[in-house]
């Protein structure tokens, strides 16, 4: 039989506020075990939470940035299971009244456009650490990371493949890293989430029986856990077998999920609303100010990019890859003035290529060593023909080197373009005179071999040669008789 | 009739240089060491930390300090489960034995910089869970007045303090009447305030919709001195009210002006059965009021017959959360034999007592899937009703008036072995805290010495009065006219107490 997969997630990000949700203390990753927190974080007896006013505007912002209705008294609940990460015993979470529900992310996907709906975002504290290789055969708990804020986005069961529910996962991080609320590194933890998976029949409306893969924290796990689950779950029912709701982990070494608890094991979280916290309450002003505040989001971007300015789709989805990244490509293009389509083009490939090369992760484009208004200067002299396309990637690397302007270096070190087409004439006739063998075959019919003549040309003026002079000069010599 | 005013009659002494900074404090420490340890009041004695904190105040000009602090000088009894480091918290529990308090309670804070003397962390149920300290791992806090009697719970170590002498005032806490029904017993006034006005920042959580620190003194003066200084608004605390607390101490001693034309009102019909000595001290104090020119309304709580059930649920489930954090991982006892994580819970978590593990236990299943709705979710319906019940109440009347207590303090061992009749002991004081409302125990009689019907000792009888949200200033004036008015004799002697 023919089945189709049906995938739901829940994703964690955490907010990149400098302090907890509910105290001071600090949520910077990498800090000595135990090193950030007090008597709230740590569940100290007697000890009670504040919240934290900027993780709400943080997750209004996420809110309000894929449409989803915000609740105008949320409230918080409390989620109780024991583990020794978590010190209280339970986890501050919203429940029944969750801060936003609706709305939608838009993905790209393999050329294709799609939304997937949200059920909800809701506020939440995160956990503690516990590694289980301490001396002796002990486990240590870090509670670092205890009451950092985290956001919870649930999605409507809209997707179907892995791929497509990796590229939602790379849609969330772009969302989030542009909206400034989080860096959301899959590999640190603050981009993370759990998939639930279930098949049926193509054609059939009700679900098949769900499992859900736990803490998957790569794009790549997201993937292939998901293929990994899929197969499974299809060979079991091709041969006519059931598939067990339980939750699953993905053992990545091997690259299969297996079973972690069954639904009998299932927790009971015993919700209950958190008497400690009052009603959150979100004023009209509040909204106002989140919906004032939000960027535009990387696929409107990439969107005016094509409309607007004329890019690829390629160009378009590489520049707004990261905000940093889109910001420096705008910096430019405002810095040249009234660029053309084909400037604003020139420009885009500069960065894609100069540019990406020489940083390692785009978002640091933002502190390039070459600032925007920098690399328009350059970009300026190869509009007005003074500065060759090929000698202005020489120009950027001695810049980037040195910091100096692209005027001043062609200056010191003599890069522009000869502006003498005698000199240019006189260069041409020498290499033709000095080639009498590769200009007998371009005149028997190897035309192609005018490349030779023409790098031996820029290479005998160290590139400064107008390219376009270079060659209409050797077609007109290399057509006459002599 | 002079106003009684014990702490400020000491703040007045001190001011006029007729009694020196410590004074106050000798007379306590006296006390103590004769008579704490027999009656079992305190769980951590700390004479040597009020010495050193008098000391200090000394050196900082004591009678210029006398104007300035409003508790200068005043030696106070804590709660063992609010927080003060230095000396541990155990909330009455094998549990959190020598477990030292990492930071301070508001509550605490406040009472400190006022310039109070702490003697002590009183005895107390464990983790609240009581209503007669008898459940307390530190064994039972004594009534002063007959130890063969409870103090009653779960403040009754502060209640106990206050009424032997050994504290001027001491702080409590009520969930569902701990500091009102000890205030009974122990002949002591006691003030459960509105829900929000006193900081739990500090406060070990019992049940936290309903927890409520509050002051115990001798009288209603001395009671309005402490909240003024414990109460308001505390940021640490998110359920803290902001509203100001108005000027209490003055209203403390308004006079009988407070009264006339104050509409009160009066049960038509009791929940539970009442004690007759408990029953004629109330009626004695309904004509008193009268007399002074109150109306007097008869008000019903329709849905007061389901107070203690809701109560008992509500306490309990939040109870089961609240206490989760107590698994031998971060602080407090941690079994040394187990092995892994489930023993380290399983037997970490013996330390706890019966009462304890009975509520942990009703709290767990009350918030169980399948039995959540059933019972969480509709005692919270009731609850509200109840609430309801309160403002329907309010709208034709001032202050409500009941007794605090059912019965007169009962003998040790009574009740320990049927949980549900020690629950009823609460039944007047619940519905208040299940409403939020402030309310307050106050002396209304004494019952004489019967030895006929087994009573070795003269016994306090508390009433209690109740009043609408925020409404305090309310609360004390009626209760310090009331008190001029019954003029209620509740000097015991402590050094002959014991031995009756």
């Amino acid at each position: 039989m023919s089945y189709e997969a049906v995938i739901g997630l829940e994703i964690h990000v955490q907010l990149g506020t400098r302090t907890k949700i509910f105290c001071g203390c600090s949520t910077a990753f990498g800090a000595p075990p135990n090193e950030h927190v007090c008597p709230v974080c740590s569940g100290q007896p007697g000890a009670m939470p504040v919240l934290n006013a900027e993780v709400v505007r943080y997750a209004l912002r996420m809110a309000l940035a894929c449409g989803c209705d915000v609740r105008r008294d949320s409230r918080f609940a409390r989620k109780n299971y024991f583990y020794p990460d978590l010190p209280k015993g339970y986890q501050v979470s919203q429940h029944e009244k969750p801060l936003a529900e609706g709305g939608a992310i838009e993905v790209l996907h393999e050329g294709e456009r799609f939304s997937v709906r949200l059920n909800r975002i809701h506020l939440e504290e995160d956990a503690g650490k516990t590694t289980h290789d301490g001396p002796g055969h002990t486990s240590l708990v870090d509670l670092n990371r205890a009451g950092v804020p985290l956001i919870e986005i649930v999605t409507e069961p809209d997707l179907s493949d892995a791929a497509a529910a990796a590229e939602t996962m790379r849609t969330v991080r772009g969302i989030v890293r542009a909206l400034g609320i989080s860096d959301g590194n899959m590999q640190e933890g603050s981009l993370r989430c759990d998939a639930n998976v279930s098949l049926r029949p193509v054609g059939q409306r009700t679900l098949g029986t769900k499992t859900e893969i736990k803490n998957l924290n790569s794009f790549r796990f997201v993937q292939r856990a998901l293929e990994f689950e899929i197969a499974r779950q299809r060979a079991l029912l091709d041969g006519g077998g059931q598939v067990v709701q339980e939750t699953r982990l993905y053992d990545d070494a091997r690259g299969v999920t297996l079973s972690m608890r069954s639904k009998e094991e299932a927790h009971d979280y015993r919700y209950f609303p958190e008497p400690d916290l009052p009603v959150l309450v979100i004023a009209e002003a509040e909204l106002a100010a989140a919906r004032a505040e939000l960027p535009e989001l990387p696929l409107a971007r990439r969107q005016r990019f094509i409309d607007v300015l004329s890019l690829t789709d390629d160009e378009a989805s590489e520049l707004v890859r990261e905000r940093e990244l889109g910001d420096y490509f705008e910096a430019v293009v405002a810095a040249l003035g009234d660029a053309d389509a084909r400037e604003i083009k020139r420009a885009a490939n500069f960065i894609r290529t100069e540019l990406l090369s020489r940083i390692d992760d785009a978002r640091d484009a933002a502190s390039a060593r070459v600032a925007p208004q920098r690399l328009a200067e350059l970009l300026a002299l190869v509009r007005a023909d003074r500065v060759s396309s090929k000698l202005a990637k020489t120009i950027f690397a001695k810049m980037w080197d040195n910091r100096r302007s692209a005027e001043e270096i062609a200056r010191a070190e003599d890069l522009f373009v000869e502006q003498d087409s005698a000199a240019v004439v006189a260069e041409v006739e020498r290499v033709l005179a000095a080639s009498p063998e590769e200009v007998a075959q371009y005149r028997s019919g190897k035309t192609k071999i005018i490349g030779y003549f023409v790098g031996q040309v820029m290479k005998a003026t160290r590139g400064k040669a107008p390219p376009q002079l270079v060659n209409q000069l050797l077609r007109e010599k290399l057509a006459g008789d002599d | 009739m002079a106003v009684r005013d014990e702490i400020g009659a000491a703040l007045a002494a001190l001011a006029s240089g007729e009694a020196v900074l410590g004074d106050a404090l000798d007379g306590c420490a006296e006390q103590i060491e004769a008579r704490a340890a027999d009656l079992g009041v305190f769980i951590s004695v700390d004479l040597d930390g009020a010495r050193a904190r008098a000391a200090e105040l000394i050196e900082r000009d004591a009678t210029r300090l006398a104007d300035a602090l409003p508790l200068c000088g005043v030696p106070v009894a804590v709660k063992d489960n609010m927080t003060l480091p230095g000396l541990p918290t155990t909330c009455g529990s094998r549990m959190l034995e020598g477990w030292q308090p990492p930071y301070e309670a508001t509550i605490v804070e406040r009472l400190r910089a006022a310039g109070a003397l702490v003697v002590g962390k009183t005895n107390m149920d464990e983790f609240a869970m009581g209503s007669s300290n008898e459940n307390s791992a530190y064994g039972p806090c004594k009534n002063p007045w007959d130890p063969e009697r409870v103090p009653g719970g779960s403040s009754g170590g502060s209640a106990a303090a206050v009424a032997a002498r050994m504290a001027l005032g001491a702080l409590g806490s009520d969930t569902g009447g701990s500091i009102r029904q000890p205030a009974a017993f122990c002949g002591v006034v006691g003030l459960k305030p509105t829900y929000g006005r006193i900081s739990r920042y500090g406060l070990v959580a019992f049940a936290s919709s309903l927890d409520q620190p509050g002051p115990l003194a001798r009288d209603v003066k001395s009671c309005a001195r402490l909240y003024a200084v414990v109460g308001g608004h505390d940021r640490r605390d998110s359920t803290s009210l902001t509203h100001p607390l108005g000027d209490v101490v003055a209203a403390a001693s308004a006079g009988e002006g407070a009264i006339d034309g104050l509409r009160v009102g009066v049960l038509s019909q009791s929940p539970v059965q009442v004690a007759p000595e408990v029953a004629s001290g109330v009626t004695r104090a309904t004509r008193a009021l009268a007399e002074m020119g109150a109306e007097l309304h008869e008000i019903t709580l329709p849905h007061a017959e389901h107070a203690l059930a809701t109560y008992y649920l509500i306490c309990t489930a939040e109870a089961s959360s609240n206490l989760a954090r107590y698994d031998g991982v971060r602080y407090g006892h941690r079994a040394a034999q187990a092995n892994d994580l489930g023993a380290l819970y399983r037997q970490s978590r013996a330390a706890f007592g019966d009462e304890v593990k009975r509520r942990i236990l009703l709290g767990t299943f009350a918030l169980s899937a399948g039995y959540h709705d059933d019972y969480y979710l509709r005692a919270q319906k009731v609850r509200t009703l109840i609430r309801r019940d309160f403002e329907k109440c309010f709208s034709q009347c001032d202050v409500l008036l009941l007794p605090t207590t059912p019965t007169l303090p009962f003998r040790r061992g009574e009740k320990t072995a049927d949980p549900v009749a020690m629950y009823q002991a609460d039944a007047f004081t619940v519905p208040a805290s299940l409403a939020g409302l402030p309310a307050l125990s106050m002396p209304c009689a004494v019952a004489p010495a019967a030895p006929e019907q087994g009573r070795a000792a003269p016994l306090p009888v508390g009433l209690q009065l109740i009043a609408p949200a925020l409404e305090e200033a309310r609360l004390f004036s009626v209760a310090g006219a009331l008190e001029a008015a019954l003029d209620v004799d509740v000097d015991i002697d402590i050094a002959a107490g014991g031995d009756a």
